[in-house]
């Protein structure tokens, strides 16, 4: 009760702190010479409401209080005390109350990292941010206040849905935000550089920071939801081409681009409109994310409770925010007289281009295939779905050049390159990388010519960055080992893809199942009871290519809200993931089971947080640099 | 007649653009061949000529028509006012069960059969995908 009214009140207090931050900073852009303290500590009392209203929420869900409605509809008494805590950004309200708390918390902490930079940038950026952070406030307690009061109490809460209640999905929301909100701290910046005109080279040294530091998290935020989507939903695949996957794939192109292109902005005056076009469109894809989400448009776990106003609110406010960085892009920004349109086409500058080139083609295949059905729908009310297959059809023959650019890219010289310098080295490895695709396909019998080829890019970038680990010159690290991650992602892709295999089939406790490599004999089950759900677990004895495993997978029936589960069993490792799922209908005898023997799996998860690595390895070569 | 720095600049629009119109023209002709439409049960009943092209059909599984072997799964779905075969071997998801709502991918035999290659139902109980609700008018 009192934490549910103190959260409340926080929160309300946090808006109050906005309206006084805004003159605060108008009048003190125009007076002294330096920032107001006053600035920075009003941002660092509205960072404490919005963390005492945080805690708040939190405690009503430790304490299962109920006459909170946020609580009641997303908790329940016997869930353990991890998801009570968990729980508190599984759902709606909750989760915008971390978007708000995160966006506070990177504002102020832009304030006191940029003591370096022009007063006049620093408040205008303040004040995009305030912008920002102001309808955050107004959304959350005009459409979704997570503190709303039940009356009479109920005794007991409707429970959260029992598949978010997992480890990797407590984690994946804040992570994921860590990186959705950085990107408005970069749409800010990027706004403040245009008005004080300083877009620069130092600017780019500066913003960089912040453009990393999301890339990782939404690098790492997107891996954590796919991870869990492999053991948790059954499919046994990482990625589906799910519109909800897909919203945040779009901000992580959008981001990558940015990221390589500000690498050319901070050695020379190059790309500047493109650049903050890039900012703007990072942060409204996050934003257009958040709302093709929340709104309901889009059906997945992450739709909770629908309800258009929320919609409508976000849509209203996406298109304030493109409305008034577009008045501001256009009024503002002056190409620099200094500005080098001149550049030579074998050089770094031009290979970012290109990656740029791929990854807005990359952004707009999926854009359109995640809108291109919603639209269907309000102008025709015929519903069609997008699958996989557009996808792969549109990405992966155009993979191969990316990957051939990626390899011979970041070898070029800045402005300009001699093409003496593509040598035997390079011919030599590609035929080596022809070579190893085409004898591997042609030993698992398969000899399709896009898939060789695609082999062969892959394993080209694969040994072009090991190649230039060894270099004698200085070594950039953070781009040879997320490139190289890259390589390694794609090669476990595509290998698991080609060798992945699966059986699928109805089988009674007792029965033997025979296949091709060998059978799989459902031993027995066993029911546990545990604090909210009952298990029953099945022993299973598969042997797999005179191998003899045991997999024990289990489906858990909960007790509120009623839901079955079910856990995957999976034994990793270096070589193959063998997952075994088992699933009951409903008053049959039969268990549907469905084993897979998946090669590399664990690959590609140790390449996205190597992908992830790179990009921290690269936040301490800048420090080393000064 | 136009300086370098013109002609290159001319070059590089010319390359932009017709990058993007080759790329939309890509993407736009793929996804005509790419898509899954969505029908009801009745909506099926009033197709005129049966093709081979992957389709989802959504609704309701019927009451006691289950039937479980062990290489596949028989089941109907209903819209209360049609019905729809569905035969499937593969993996069901967890809340796929009687009386509940499911969508079916596959590809239809005639009016009344559809061999399904994928089942989905939703993930929250207290959920039901629009078109589902829709197909079902409500109820």
């Amino acid at each position: 009760m009192l934490a549910s009214q103190i959260g409340y009140y926080a929160l309300i207090f946090g808006l109050v702190s906005s309206v006084l931050i805004l003159p605060l900073a108008i009048k003190n852009f125009n007076n002294n010479k330096i920032l107001d303290n006053k600035i920075i500590t009003a941002s660092f009392l509205q960072f404490l409401f919005v963390i005492i209203s945080f805690f708040g929420l939190v405690f009503s869900f430790i304490n299962s209080d109920f006459s909170n409605e946020t609580v009641f509809n997303n908790s329940h008494t016997t869930k353990p005390l991890f998801y009570k805590i968990s729980g508190t950004w599984g759902n709606h309200e909750g989760s915008l109350l971390l978007w708000l708390l995160v966006l506070t918390f990177f504002i102020f902490l832009f304030l006191i990292k940029s003591t370096k930079e022009p007063k006049k940038y620093r408040i205008l950026t303040l004040i995009f941010q305030q912008v920002i952070i102001i309808g955050f406030f107004l959304f959350l307690l005009k459409t979704s206040s997570p503190f709303n009061y039940l009356f009479p109490v109920p005794k007991e809460g409707m429970g959260l849905n029992p598949i978010l209640q997992d480890p990797a999905l407590a984690i994946h929301p804040p992570i994921l935000y860590l990186g959705y909100v950085g990107c408005s701290i970069i749409f800010s910046s990027s706004l403040a550089a245009v008005t004080h005109n300083y877009i620069s080279k130092k600017w780019a040294k500066h913003i960089k920071f912040w453009i990393i530091i999301s890339w990782i998290f939404l690098t790492v935020g997107i891996m954590l939801g796919s991870i869990w989507a492999y053991y948790e939903l059954g499919w046994g695949g990482f990625w589906f081409w799910d519109p909800v996957e897909n919203v945040s794939l779009m901000p992580w192109l959008c981001l990558t681009a940015l990221l390589h292109s500000i690498l050319v902005l901070e050695k020379k005056l190059f790309l500047t409109s493109w650049i903050v076009i890039l900012s703007i469109a990072t942060f409204t894809l996050s934003m257009s994310g958040t709302f093709l989400v929340r709104s309901g448009i889009l059906n997945s776990v992450h739709t909770f409770a629908n309800d258009p106003e929320r919609g409508v609110f976000i849509l209203f406010f996406l298109f304030i925010l493109i409305f008034i960085s577009l008045v501001i892009f256009f009024t503002f920004h002056k190409i620099n007289e200094k500005e080098i349109f001149k550049i030579h086409w074998i050089s770094k500058e031009t290979s970012i281009l290109i990656n740029n080139w791929f990854m807005m083609y990359f952004l707009s295949v999926i854009l359109i295939g995640t809108l291109y059905p919603i639209f269907l729908e309000v102008l025709s009310n015929e519903k069609i779905s997008v699958g996989p297959p557009f996808y792969h059809k549109l990405i992966i023959p155009f993979l191969i050049p990316f990957l051939i650019f990626m390899s011979i890219g970041p070898n070029l010289n800045w402005i300009k390159s001699k093409i003496e310098k593509i040598n035997i080295q390079f011919i030599a490895l590609f035929l080596m990388s022809f070579l190893i695709s085409f004898l591997i396909l042609k030993k698992f019998g398969s000899s399709n010519l896009i898939q060789t080829i695609l082999f062969a890019g892959t394993f080209y970038l694969f040994f072009i960055t090991i190649k230039d680990f060894f270099k004698k010159k200085p070594i950039n690290y953070s781009q040879k080992i997320s490139h190289f991650a890259f390589s390694l992602l794609i090669l476990s892709i595509l290998l698991n893809n080609l060798f992945s295999s699966e059986i699928t089939t109805n089988i009674k406790v007792g029965e033997r199942f025979q296949f091709k490599r060998g059978y799989i004999l459902f031993e027995s089950i066993k029911s546990i009871e545990n604090k909210n759900y009952n298990s029953i677990i099945g022993h299973f004895r598969i042997e797999d290519n005179k191998k003899i495993i045991e997999l024990k997978p289990e489906l858990r029936i909960y007790n509120q809200p009623a839901i079955v589960t079910s856990e995957a069993d999976i034994k990793t490792t270096l070589y193959e993931d063998k997952f075994l799922v088992m699933n009951l209908v409903k008053g049959n005898e039969y268990f549907n089971i469905r084993y897979q023997a998946k090669p590399f799996m664990i690959w590609i998860w140790i390449s996205g947080l190597l992908l992830a690595l790179g990009g921290i390895f690269s936040l301490f070569q800048r420090t080393y640099e000064k | 007649m136009y300086g370098k720095k013109a002609k290159l600049r001319i070059l590089f629009l010319f390359l932009v653009v017709s990058s993007i119109v080759l790329s939309i023209y890509l993407i736009l002709k793929s996804l005509e061949e790419n898509v899954v439409y969505f029908l009801s049960p009745s909506q099926i009943k009033n197709i005129t000529e049966i093709d081979n092209k992957k389709i989802r059909v959504g609704g309701m599984v019927k009451k006691d028509s289950i039937i479980m072997k062990s290489d596949e799964i028989n089941f109907i779905i209903t819209d209360f006012k049609n019905d729809i075969n569905v035969s499937y071997s593969g993996s069901v998801p967890n809340l796929f069960s009687e009386e509940k709502g499911v969508v079916a991918e596959g590809y239809l035999k005639d009016k009344s059969y559809l061999d399904a290659v994928k089942i989905l139902a939703k993930h929250d109980e207290n959920y039901m995908p629009p078109e589902v609700k829709e197909a079902l008018g409500g109820k």
